[in-house]
């Protein structure tokens, strides 16, 4: 499924969608950047609760099709405008790590 | 036969807001001149741990990607400390990260490993108090 339709079925929070068609075709959850650099896959949807500007670089070199920001973690105006300006789409939950991925793995 | 295009970046020490850009420019660049996603991502993740490595270690550096036919090169130097125990910090786990450092995710200690796994050579010269140059290949 895409990006935006894991964000409808799931009712997921969209804080930036500049890329909606991106196929989803698994799931990775890690906060320690260099374990995401090194384990995800191209096309994941990547579970975190880290919301510094780091994540938008590690995004655009690891490729997940998404990040989705689990314990309903924001992210700050500068980390949303680079978001936007490469291409990174953020959904976001208020559910802890393990019952949002619980959901996603259902659905993918 | 061994036509080169170079690029060069110089890396910032202590601007941890644009840490990775140098990175992520290169993959555009390959992606322009038509590498395949495979040897990209192998390319751009193992520099970027490299990348992050200079700002978060050494106080910045310079990067240098020599793109041939066959192989990429990708060449990190720095003028920071220095790694003392090379070996050791290859480790997976190993990491001197501040605790500043490691609330942003870094410091897991997987940087090295990754820039090792994604690569088809490595080698580290370092010199403690003088500074540390890594040299990447990634075979095309
Ligand atoms: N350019 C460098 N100059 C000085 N020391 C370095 C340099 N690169 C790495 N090191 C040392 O090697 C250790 C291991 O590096 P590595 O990249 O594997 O982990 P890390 O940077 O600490 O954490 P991570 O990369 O997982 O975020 C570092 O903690 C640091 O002590
Ligand atoms: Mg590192």
């Amino acid at each position: 499924m895409t990006v935006k339709q894991l964000a409808d079925s799931l009712s997921l929070k969209v804080i930036c969608m500049p890329d909606g068609d991106r196929e989803v075709t698994g799931g990775y959850a890690g906060d320690l950047l260099s374990w995401v650099m090194g384990r995800a896959n191209s096309g994941d949807a990547w579970i975190t609760i880290m919301s510094n500007v780091n994540i938008v670089a590690v995004a655009t070199l690891a490729d997940p099709s998404c990040i989705v920001l689990s314990e309903g973690v924001g992210i700050d105006a500068e980390v949303l405008e680079k978001a936007k300006s490469v291409g990174v789409n953020i959904l976001g939950s208020d559910e802890d790590t393990f019952a949002l991925c619980a959901r996603i793995a259902a659905v993918l | 036969m061994s036509e080169c295009v170079n690029f060069h970046f110089d890396i910032d020490g202590d601007n941890f807001t644009s840490a990775g850009e140098a990175s992520v420019r290169i993959k555009k660049h390959l992606r322009d001149m038509g590498f395949s996603p495979e040897t990209i991502r192998r390319v751009s993740v193992a520099m970027y741990e490299g990348e992050i490595n200079m700002v978060i270690h050494a106080d910045g550096g310079s990067a240098d990607v020599n793109v041939y036919v066959d192989r990429i090169e990708i060449i990190l130097a720095d003028s920071g400390p220095g790694i003392s125990n090379i070996e050791l910090a290859m480790q997976e786990g190993y990491s001197t990260a501040p605790d500043n450092i490691r609330s942003l995710g870094f410091g897991a200690g997987m940087g090295l490993p990754n820039m090792k796994r994604y690569t088809d050579s490595m080698k580290i010269e370092s010199e403690v108090g003088k500074g540390t140059t890594i040299y990447m290949t990634v075979n095309v």
